[in-house]
């Protein structure tokens, strides 16, 4: 943990990337692209007031690319997402998925929520069945292939559970895999392991790793998490807030795969520097407009201290 | 342990009214008239009445009445209305042409059980698509807001002429009494459920027409199913009302029959048999419900 003391300037650049890294980098953008945004805007209108949530959004990213999005809060990283998925309509450009303009929600996105949007109703295979069908496969088709995907996530065994059965984690690994079995091109993911406790979480995000090296899938992950973002991406994009802007673009040059101990090795430290640089200074400008915070009237013994 | 323990209470409560001869007892029911001419043996006389009597009677040497302190008749004690529960359905109708209290019963749950569906047959539908449809909810609600203050009883001469004196009145005073109040309660509920489950079934591919039937209806049919035996325990309420329209009929007939004939421990028997209908159907109903929804945990607690 003493890299931790090192000051900022011992640090490698995060622009740095070894060979290895370059080339991953190479190859990846050698590519098709799955998805284009361009000039992409979002105004809320409440009233007569209207908010600039997102403002001129440019990206795209290439078939099994792993992108985080991170930002401070109000930055409108959930609302990108959410226009990604057709949820929500955008204001002004474009998004393209495979050339083709997004205008609803489809199957050809899949989408991981933070709450946990299991349908109670259903067991943990007709969940996972559910897109299967209203998409028109048969029911013992879509019975087969589900029990393949709970079988590849360890959970064949509560294929007949109900989701309230089910720990936090489990649910959100069934909502991964009910996303994914309907093959789309690109999984949405805001902030899905954000209500997990810190240990479930870890070994979330290994397994999400361990399902993305297995299956041709492209990841958009959504997190404030930085830690989790460098742990996870190949490329980082950091909005800044009010209103969403890209600040960067961060290829990550921590090497693959990826492992719990390199959370302390110096690609990865300067990398969590540059973010923090960035969305410090963010959220900074953004502090001028947010509440104070008020200084507590003191209830103890003045004598009664606690530090 | 404390649900037998609410309805022992007040039934402790009446036993001690009852039985115990200094708690109330405000009359004297006569066992001999003595002297007394106009007293008949059983009949009820207020204490003081009965006092002055008593002391007139001694006073001019005649034979003094004698008698027990009593409740009104209208108060009987636990002990008779027990027995007239099962004297009451032994006891054969008054008149050639009456029911057996069987054969009210049963009149009156078939009146409760029509108006109870012909109101679900329109309020639920109607209920989901108000709640899941804002447009639909913005024709409708206004109006059945309004409709829903209006008593239902104040139909009932109106459902007469329409609808004759016998069943129908009776039934459409329920589905009024009912209806209103259903697409109201049922929009709510509809309009509770989770939206994130319907983007969740967006991003899944569901087409919007699939949605009603994919998942909110299934999403809400325990918090449905809940309202329902509510609505239900409402019907019940507008049964008595109900029954006075037209020809009396059912238990209310029974029960205003047998008061004319002061039999009140049979009145308080019908009167206690409602509730335990509607109580027994109701656990029956909650019984099934925790079959039929075996994800929903907030049913057994409510149940």
């Amino acid at each position: 943990m003493n890299d931790h003391l090192l000051p900022r300037e011992l640090l490698p650049s995060y622009l740095e990337q070894s060979d290895a890294v370059r080339q991953r980098f190479e190859k990846l953008k050698a590519r098709e692209v799955i998805l284009t945004i361009s000039q992409l805007s979002k105004v809320f209108q409440s009233g007569e007031k209207s908010t600039l949530a997102l403002k001129d959004i440019d990206l795209c990213t290439h078939r099994r690319e792993f992108l985080c999005v991170v930002g401070p809060s109000g930055c409108g990283k959930s609302t990108l997402v959410r226009i990604l998925a057709g949820l929500e309509q955008h204001s002004s450009g474009e998004v393209l998925l495979l050339g083709r303009p997004v205008t609803g929600p489809g199957r050809d996105r899949g989408m991981v929520f933070q709450g946990y949007t299991l349908f109670p109703w259903l067991t943990v295979k007709k969940n996972v069945m559910f897109g299967l069908e209203v998409n028109g496969h048969g029911k013992l088709d879509s019975e087969r292939e589900a029990m393949q995907w709970l079988e590849l996530i360890g959970l064949e065994k509560f294929a007949d559970a109900y989701p309230q059965q089910l720990s936090g984690g489990m649910k959100q690994r069934v909502a991964i895999v009910r996303a994914l079995a309907n093959q789309p091109r690109i999984l949405l993911m805001d902030e899905p392991f954000g209500a997990l406790d810190a240990q479930t979480r870890c070994r979330m995000q290994e397994h999400l790793l361990e399902i993305w090296r297995k299956i041709d899938i492209t990841i958009i992950f959504i997190t404030h998490d930085l830690d989790e973002a460098i742990y996870l991406a190949d490329r980082i994009l950091v909005l800044s807030a009010h209103p969403g802007e890209v600040q960067e673009l961060i290829e990550v040059p921590v090497p693959r795969p990826r492992s719990i101990a390199q959370f302390v090795s110096p690609e990865f430290l300067a990398t969590k520097a540059r973010l923090e640089e960035l969305i410090y200074i963010g959220r900074h400008a953004a502090e001028e407009e947010e509440e104070d915070y008020p200084i507590l009237a003191r209830m103890t013994n003045v004598a009664d201290n606690v530090e | 342990m404390i649900g037998i323990a609410s309805f022992v209470l007040p039934v402790l409560i009446w036993c001690v009214v009852s039985y115990v001869p200094w708690v109330w007892h405000p009359q004297i029911m006569i066992t001999d008239p003595g002297s007394v001419s106009y007293l008949d043996i059983g009949a009820h006389l207020p204490r003081a009445d009965f006092a002055t009597e008593l002391a007139d009677a001694r006073q001019e040497g005649r034979a003094p009445p004698r008698g027990v302190p009593a409740n009104p008749i209208y108060l009987p004690s636990p002990g008779q209305v027990l027995r007239a529960f099962y004297t009451s359905f032994t006891t054969p109708p008054p008149t050639k042409d009456g029911q057996w209290l069987h054969q009210s019963l049963w009149h009156s749950i078939q009146i409760i059980f029509w108006g109870f569906v012909i109101s679900s047959l329109f309020g639920v539908p109607l209920g989901i698509l108000c709640g899941a449809y804002a447009s639909i909810a913005r024709l409708n609600e206004p109006f059945v807001e309004f409709f829903r203050y209006l008593p239902a009883p104040a139909f009932g001469a109106l459902a007469v002429a329409i609808l004759g004196i016998y069943d129908g009145p009776k039934i459409a005073v329920i589905v009024i009494g009912t209806f209103f109040q259903q697409v109201l309660i049922i929009a709510n509920t509809t309009r509770k459920l989770d939206p994130a489950l319907l983007e969740a079934a967006l991003t899944l591919g569901t087409r919007s027409r699939q949605l009603l039937t994919r998942v909110v209806v299934p999403g809400i049919l325990p918090d449905l199913y809940r309202d329902q035996r509510i609505l239900l325990g409402w019907a019940w309420t507008y049964l008595i009302v109900a029954e006075l329209i037209g020809t009396t009929s059912g238990i209310t007939w029974f029960i205003t029959q047998q008061a004319r004939y002061q039999h009140f421990p049979n009145v308080y028997a019908a009167i206690a048999m409602i509730g335990i209908l509607g109580l027994g159907i109701d656990m029956i109903l909650a019984a099934i419900g925790r079959r039929l929804f075996p994800w929903d945990r907030s049913l057994g607690k409510s149940a």
